[in-house]
C-alpha cells in the first residue's frame, strides 16, 4: 500500500515538474510555476522519506536526513534571500555545483557498496556480467556530477571576479586529450572489471573536477550565463542517472527534463548572442593576443567631450530621447535615479523610452531587472528590433554604461570579437551621449568605435552622479 | 550484443521515459521570451535539485558502522537540500520583480 503512495506522490511530482517548467515560460504564470514545481518536489522528498521500501525494508537515519535537510534548507534559504539582484546568476551556479556533488556523492557511496574486501586493507570490487550496466551508470553519474560541480564553482568565481580568465596555448587540445582518457577509463573500469577498480574509480573522479575546471576556465565572464546553463543541464543528466540507479521515476523525470530542457535554453541563449555554442565554448575571446592588437592597431581617433549642463540643453529640448542601459548603469546602482531623470525630461514634455539589448548588462533580462526595481514601466522598455527601428527618428540616445552592445564594429568588422552579434543601431539616431567613467573598454576588451564617431559625445562620471547633475540641471531649465 | 538488447529489454520502460522526457523537455521550452532565460535557467536548475531523492535514499540505507557512506550520504542531502530549497527561493526572489509588470 505504501509503495502504491510512493508511485503516486511521484507521478503527481514529475507532473508537476513538466507543468511548472511550462509555466516558466510564460511571464504572466512563471511565479505559479515555480512555486508549482516547488510543492510538487515536496511531496516527492517527504513521500520518499518515510514511505520508500527496499526489499521491505524502510529508510532509517532519520535524525541524519532531517539533520541534512535542516541545515540544507536554512543554508539555501539564506544564501538565496541575501544575495543581491545583480549576484544571481552566480548563486545559480552555486546551487548547480551542490547539485553535481551530490549525484557525484552518490555515484562514490553506492560504488563502495559494491566493493568487499579480498585482500585485507585492499577492497577488490566485483560485479557480475549483468552488473556492467549498473557499474556504467554509477561512473557516469560521477564524472557528469563531477564536473558539473568543478565547472559551477569555477563558474561562480568567474561572476564574483575571483577567477580570472585563464588559458594556455594548446588548451583545448589538452582538454580533449583529458576527456579522452577519463573515457578511457571508464571503459576500462566498467568493461574489464581490473583489480585495482577502485584506484581507477578515484583516479576517474579526480580527473573528471580537473575537466570541469579547464572546461570553464577559458571562458570569458560575459559568456557565463550560457556556461551555466549547460552545466545545469549537465546536472540534470547527473540526477537521471541517479534515477536509473535507484530505478527511480521522479529522478528519472526530473532529470532528464532539466537535461533537455537546459540543453535547448543553452542553444537559445547562443542565439539571442548571434553566436554558436561551439563559438562560446571554444572560440571564447580566444584570439585575445591578435584582436587585442589589430584593435590598438586601428586609429584612435578623437572623441568630443560634453558637459553636464550641455548634455542637459541637449536633452530637455528634444522631442525624442532613448535610453540605452548597460552593466555600469547596474554597478552604479543609479537606476533610480536613471527613473528620476526619465519622469523630470517627460514633465518637460520629452518622450523618454529604454532600449534594451538581449545581453546587456551581465545576464539576459539583467536590465529588465533593474528598471523593474525602479519602478520603470513595461511599457517604455523596447526590444532591440523595435529600437533599431525607431532610432532614425529619436533626437537623442543616451547610452548609459552600455558598450559592447552598441559597437558598430560588430556590423562593420570581422575581425571583431564581436562580430555578427545584433547590436543597438544608436549611430542613426541625430545625437549620442554616452556615459563612462573613462575610455577604458567594456567586457569585450576592445575599443567602441561609436565614441569616435561624428554624433557622438561622451560625458565622463559615475551614472549615479552624471544623472543627478543632470536632473539637477534640467529642473532649472 | 546479446547482453545489451537484453539490457534494453529489461530497461525499456525507463528509455522510454528517457526518450519521452527529451522530447517534453525541449517542447516546454518552446517559445521563451529573452527576459525569462534566467528565472527559467534557476528553475530547472531547482528542479534538477531531485538528485536530493537519492541522497536520502543513500542515508536511508546507510548502516551504522558504514562510515563513508553515513558521512557522504549526508553530506549529499545537505548539497541537495541547498540545491532544491535554494534554487527555488532565488527563482521566486528573480520572478518577483517581474509581478507588478506582467500583472496588468
Amino acid at each position: 500500500m505504501e509503495l502504491n503512495i510512493l508511485t503516486l506522490c511521484y507521478i503527481i511530482a514529475s507532473v508537476t515538474f513538466i507543468i511548472g517548467l511550462k509555466m516558466l515560460s510564460n511571464p504572466a504564470k512563471a511565479r505559479t510555476g515555480n512555486l508549482v514545481a516547488a510543492a510538487g518536489m515536496t511531496i516527492a522528498i517527504i513521500g520518499t522519506i518515510f514511505l520508500y521500501e527496499e526489499e521491505g525494508q524502510k529508510l532509517g537515519n532519520y535524525g541524519w536526513i532531517f539533520g541534512g535537510i535542516a541545515i540544507g534548507a536554512i543554508v539555501g534559504t539564506l544564501a538565496a534571500k541575501k544575495v543581491k539582484m545583480t549576484a544571481m546568476p552566480e548563486m545559480v551556479s552555486m546551487f548547480n555545483g551542490m547539485g553535481g556533488a551530490c549525484a557525484a556523492l552518490i555515484s562514490i557511496v553506492e560504488f563502495n557498496h559494491l566493493a568487499f574486501p579480498v585482500v585485507p586493507g585492499w577492497d577488490q570490487v566485483v560485479y557480475p556480467a549483468a552488473a556492467v550496466g549498473h557499474v556504467l551508470i554509477i561512473v557516469l553519474g560521477l564524472i557528469i556530477g563531477s564536473v558539473s560541480f568543478a565547472g559551477s564553482m569555477i563558474a561562480w568565481g568567474k561572476l564574483n571576479g575571483k577567477v580570472k580568465d585563464f588559458s594556455f596555448k594548446g588548451q583545448h587540445l589538452f582538454n580533449i586529450v583529458l576527456l579522452l582518457i577519463i573515457l578511457a577509463l571508464s571503459v576500462y573500469l566498467v568493461g574489464w572489471m581490473p583489480p585495482q577498480a577502485k584506484l581507477i574509480f578515484y583516479i576517474i573522479l579526480a580527473l573528471a573536477l580537473l575537466y570541469g575546471v579547464f572546461f570553464v576556465m577559458p571562458i570569458g565572464g560575459a559568456d557565463m550565463p550560457v556556461v551555466i546553463s549547460l552545466l545545469n543541464s549537465f546536472t540534470g543528466v547527473a540526477a537521471a542517472c541517479g534515477g536509473f540507479l535507484y530505478d527511480n521515476k521522479v529522478m528519472l523525470t526530473g532529470g532528464i527534463l532539466v537535461g533537455a530542457a537546459g540543453t535547448l535554453l543553452t542553444i537559445l541563449m547562443c542565439k539571442a548572442m548571434n553566436r554558436s555554442l561551439t563559438n562560446v565554448l571554444i572560440g571564447s575571446f580566444g584570439g585575445g593576443g591578435a584582436t587585442a592588437a589589430a584593435a590598438g592597431k586601428k586609429e584612435q581617433g578623437n572623441f568630443k567631450e560634453i558637459s553636464v549642463s550641455d548634455s542637459a540643453v541637449l536633452l530637455s529640448y528634444a522631442n525624442r530621447v532613448y535610453i540605452v542601459p548597460g552593466y555600469g548603469l547596474a554597478v552604479a546602482q543609479a537606476q533610480h535615479v536613471c527613473h528620476d531623470l526619465e519622469k523630470m525630461l517627460e514633465s518637460k514634455g520629452v518622450e523618454v523610452k529604454y532600449a534594451i539589448h538581449p545581453v546587456a548588462g551581465r545576464m539576459p533580462g539583467h536590465m529588465n531587472v533593474l528598471l523593474a526595481e525602479a519602478d520603470v514601466p513595461y511599457e517604455k522598455l523596447l526590444e532591440m528590433e523595435q529600437a533599431n527601428e525607431e532610432f532614425p527618428s529619436t533626437d537623442v540616445v543616451l547610452v548609459l554604461g552600455a558598450n559592447d552592445v552598441v559597437n558598430p564594429a560588430a556590423k562593420t568588422d570581422p575581425a571583431s570579437p564581436i562580430y555578427g552579434m545584433p547590436i543597438l543601431d544608436v549611430e542613426l539616431a541625430k545625437h549620442v551621449i554616452v556615459n563612462k567613467r573613462s575610455m577604458k573598454p567594456g567586457y569585450a576588451g576592445i575599443e567602441n568605435e561609436l565614441f569616435f564617431q561624428k554624433k557622438t559625445s561622451m560625458l565622463f562620471g559615475d551614472a549615479k552622479k552624471v544623472l543627478q547633475d543632470l536632473v539637477g540641471e534640467i529642473k532649472n531649465l | 550484443m546479446q547482453t545489451f538488447l537484453d539490457w534494453i529489454t529489461q530497461h525499456q520502460q525507463i528509455i522510454y521515459i528517457v526518450i519521452l522526457m527529451i522530447f517534453v523537455g525541449i517542447e516546454v521550452i518552446g517559445h521563451v521570451p529573452s527576459v525569462l532565460h534566467t528565472p527559467l535557467m534557476s528553475g530547472a536548475n531547482a528542479i534538477h535539485g531531485v538528485v536530493i531523492i537519492g541522497a536520502i535514499i543513500v542515508m536511508g540505507k546507510a548502516e551504522q558502522d558504514n562510515y563513508l557512506a553515513l558521512i557522504l550520504g549526508f553530506l549529499a542531502v545537505v548539497l541537495g537540500t541547498i540545491n532544491v530549497v535554494g534554487g527555488f527561493v532565488v527563482t521566486d526572489r528573480m520572478l518577483e520583480m517581474f509581478k507588478k509588470k506582467k500583472e496588468r
